[in-house]
């Protein structure tokens, strides 16, 4: 195979765009069809014509986001074929059944009553098209249930063993596919989209009273915008909290990327700001911050929730010191050892085969023992050094920062925006909270891609913790087509991002000079 | 019950998927049509939304099937997606189109204009049919390709399947795959004729031109099936044997697939000749009796059962259906390339809500046409 590295970077590339591209819509979809919902349910109760506008107002924006949604997502689970074969071969038997049953529980279910939502208006009865709206919202959200427990699973992978004459992992309990790990991502996700349909609702709804127009309409949405953001942000906050403990166990790795740490400690401190040091190596003695703010204690109450928590970091881990399952300090096995027993696994692995083939029975059973003794550290043997399993530190350290910050300062704007719409006439009087608004919503996308960022940039360079690398799951392509389609894509989905975000644009616009509630208005 | 029991039903229901996506492929083939039978914008918008309504149904079918793929033969899936990239990706590039088009091309502000959004869904519609045809042939005439599990433990180069360089623009430039895939675009076309001509009323100069149409594309396809099916049945296949998943004999065999049709495995021949009969009769039907509306129905069932059937002669009676010219013994079968039986158990019982997916779709949709 022609350069293994760099076609292992531009499929990383690949995927990461489309990851990143596709979770541009998804939480919208995941948030604005709750939103919608509950909105329906309002008018289906009252029988109040405004309601039901403000319904098929949303609805039409949600419509654009989910087409282009659901494209994108059809290419990442393709994709895990033509760019990660060996991945899909070698841990298949467990990752594919989530795909698969997300495609036939969830996605037929968000697709079909979707379809309903959108054209179903006049042609199904109001009750039933309310169904069909949250039908649509739970298919939404079962979906990402299935394909958050299987992205869960690759960085906790459990419920599995090794089968040395097929290659490659077999499923042996299903229900370990719900890990705590992975239902608490999966909540962090799901409730992380409501937060962020709160703050398009808010953005927008603060657009029509920048126009002057449309005020009810503007303040009934910001209401419900409101408290479904706020719900959201509260609950992905607090199961952030829960990821921040079993990262620490099950990945600590990433915990100390995410704080740039490298030399832990009981009662360890969290860098509230800072910048870490380009320039540190987890074997120099250079200083891991070129400035920081910390706060003490923090680090260790958020990662094991006690005072004097030991939270070690990236230096410690490859040195052997780490956690364990039940937040124990632990001597374990250093990095450099892990390669050592990853070769080892390696070698035991072909003494199997070569005595299976021969129908050598007690070799094969020899080595197979030796082999499941060295499993866990299967991965290792592909790197060439410890280096190569430490993630990139600046960016997880950043994007964590960039995350907790704007999502502290949503809690802030939910609650004064939920203040100034129940407050008699304060929202007329808050121009500045308009603006405020309008430029919070790309914030959000932002705070939202930065949480993935952490998540899947923090868990480098596996793509199956412990077990297979990346530079071991991909496929045999060849570089110029990794590249060729690469920039294919980027094109592709710059252009129909543009066109989306201009038809919502152009609809806000338009809607903003007419009186949306008025009698005869549709 | 054992793991061979299993394939088999994750084959039977790979099939099933494979037979609804071709169906449903009547949609693409409508977009093929943009310019030749909506010739006015009206005629335009009318055709669209007619085929709009459904564009969903066939690409879930198809992201099912995906999943359904990698979760039953994940062999297969990092085999032939990582190997016949180009294929793969094309079919995915045209598909995203689709998706966006049907939402964005009658509404203000789209940027590029309706014409753009009808260019793409007239790509979707020629490229999407044509190259799912080759990837369904290229069950049957095979890639090239090395399967070497031992790979994974080559640190250095540690991918199991390997493709030729070309990686799939081979198999798009087979004549005998572009057969198969001419054939499913003009059965695309000739079932959207049919699926417009039910749902359509009033208009006799459409109706009368789809009538044409119906005649002309269902000719074509008939011409490139029946070419199709006597390429399929003078081939020379491989008769694959295996013990515990592991291939042990590869043998070339003349005649493989037909002695397939008519041996063992009759009633997949049977299934055959009855698919193709309904598809003639509905085309029959569709074509010469005046005012008949139901045939697409016929041409539909029969559509899903010859599919259904190909598929079967893939996967059933030892042979292989992915089978690899270069290195026979790393032909694909549903016995190497399949989940372990624990997977394909569990994912059994998940199949069961299958029927009770396609009742609530059936439902929902005739709820929505009533009115």
């Amino acid at each position: 195979m022609e350069n293994l590295s760099t076609i292992v970077d531009w499929s990383r590339m690949q995927f990461a765009l489309t990851a990143i591209y596709h979770w541009l819509f998804v939480p919208l979809t995941l948030g604005l069809s709750v939103i919608m919902a509950i909105m329906e349910s309002i008018y289906v109760k009252n029988r109040d014509e405004k309601w039901l506008k403000i319904t098929k107002f949303w609805m039409y924006l949600f419509a654009i986001n989910f087409a282009i949604g659901a494209a994108t997502g059809i290419i990442l689970e393709f994709e895990f074929g033509t760019n990660w074969s060996n991945y899909s071969w070698f841990v298949g038997d467990i990752f594919g059944a989530p795909l698969a049953i997300e495609g036939i529980v969830a996605f037929f279910l968000e697709a079909t009553f979707g379809a309903v939502m959108i054209f179903g208006w006049g042609k199904v009865s109001p009750k039933f098209h309310l169904v069909a709206t949250w039908l649509t919202a739970i298919g939404a959200s079962v979906s990402a249930l299935w394909i958050l427990v299987a992205n869960a699973w690759m960085q906790y992978p459990a419920g599995m063993e090794f089968d040395p004459v097929q290659m490659r992992n077999v499923m042996v309990d299903f229900k370990a596919l719900f890990s705590p790990v992975a239902i608490n991502k999966f909540l962090h996700a799901v409730f992380s989209g409501w937060a962020l349909a709160g703050v398009f609702v808010v953005g927008v709804s603060c657009f029509l009273l920048l126009r002057k127009r449309n005020r009810d309409f503007a303040v009934s949405s910001i209401k419900v915008g409101s408290w479904v953001g706020l719900a959201g942000l509260l609950l992905t906050m607090w199961t952030g909290d829960g990821s921040a403990v079993q990262v620490a166990k099950v990945q600590p790795m990433k915990l100390a990327a995410m704080e740039g740490l490298y030399h832990g400690s009981s009662g360890q401190g969290l860098a509230v700001w800072g910048i870490v040091n380009p320039d540190k190596q987890w074997n120099n003695d250079e200083p891991e911050y070129l400035s920081e703010i910390s706060l003490p204690h923090g680090l260790s109450i958020l990662a094991t929730h006690t005072w004097d928590g030991f939270v070690p970091g990236i230096t410690d881990i490859i040195n052997g010191v780490s956690v364990n399952a039940q937040g124990d300090t632990i001597n374990t096995v250093s990095y450099q050892e892990r390669i050592v027993r990853g070769q080892q696994a390696h070698k035991a692995l072909e003494q199997y085969r070569k005595a299976y083939a021969a129908g050598d029975k007690a070799t094969a059973e020899t080595a197979l023992a030796a082999l499941r003794a060295d499993y866990p550290y299967f991965g290792y043997a592909y790197f060439n050094s410890v280096d190569e399993a430490i993630p990139p530190v600046g960016l997880t350290f950043t994007m964590f920062r960039v995350m907790v910050f704007c999502g502290s300062y949503f809690i802030l704007f939910f609650i004064v925006a939920l203040l100034l719409v129940y407050r008699k006439n304060w929202i007329d009087k808050s121009k500045w909270f308009y603006w405020v608004a309008m430029l919070s919503v790309p914030l959000m996308w932002l705070c939202s891609q930065a949480g993935w960022a952490v998540a899947e940039v923090g868990r480098q360079p596996w793509t199956v913790q412990d077990l297979l690398p990346t530079v071991a799951g991909i496929s045999a392509n060849q570089l110029d087509s990794v590249i060729i389609t690469f920039w294919i894509f980027a094109v592709v989905f710059a252009l129909l991002l543009v066109a989306e975000v201009s038809i919502m644009v152009r609809f806000v616009e338009k809607k903003s000079k007419t009186d949306i509630l008025a009698a005869g208005s549709k | 019950m054992t793991l061979e029991y299993f394939q088999n039903y994750w084959w039977l229901l790979i099939s099933v998927l494979g037979g609804i996506l071709v169906f449903m492929l009547f949609v693409q083939g409508g977009q093929s049509m943009i310019y030749s039978l909506g010739r006015k914008e009206d005629q335009r918008n009318l055709l669209i939304s007619t085929m709009g309504s459904k564009w969903e149904l066939t690409f879930t079918t198809l992201v099912v099937f995906g999943g359904a793929m990698f979760a039953s033969f994940p062999l297969f899936y990092s085999t032939s997606f990582g190997g016949a990239y180009w294929l793969w990706i094309l079919i995915l590039f045209s598909f995203v189109l689709q998706a966006v088009s049907y939402e964005y091309r009658s509404k203000s502000g789209n940027i590029y204009g309706t014409r753009t959004y009808d260019a793409f869904l007239f790509f979707n519609g020629l490229f999407g049919c044509v190259l799912l045809g080759v990837a369904v042939s290229m069950f049957f005439f095979g890639g090239h390709f090395e399967v070497n599990r031992n790979q994974l433990l080559d640190t250095a180069s540690p991918v199991i399947s390997q493709w030729c360089p070309t990686h799939g623009f081979e198999a798009i430039f087979n004549a005998r795959n572009l057969v198969l895939g001419v054939a499913v675009f003009f059965l695309a076309r000739t079932q959207a004729c049919l699926y417009l001509l039910n749902k359509l009323t009033g208009s006799s100069e459409l109706v009368n031109r789809l009538k044409k149409k119906t005649l002309v594309n269902g000719g074509i396809f008939v011409v490139f099936f029946v070419l199709f099916l006597v390429l399929l049945c003078t081939a020379t296949g491989y008769t694959v044997t295996s013990t515990d998943g592991m291939t042990t004999s590869v043998t070339e065999t003349p005649y493989r697939y037909f002695h397939n049709f008519v041996g063992d495995h009759w009633w997949i021949g049977v299934t055959l000749l009855i698919g193709v009969v309904i598809v003639l009769f509905g085309l029959y039907k569709g074509c010469f009796t005046n005012g008949y509306q139901s045939a697409v129905w016929f041409t539909g069932i029969g559509t899903f059962l010859a599919v259904a059937a190909l598929f079967w002669v893939a996967g059933y009676g030892d042979v292989a259906f992915l089978p690899s010219i270069s290195h026979p013994y790393s032909s694909l079968t549903i016995r190497n390339a399949s989940s372990s039986l624990f997977t394909l158990k569990t994912m059994s019982y998940v199949s069961i809500c299958i029927p009770f997916v396609l009742a609530y779709i059936a439902y929902v949709w005739r709820k929505m046409e009533t009115k």
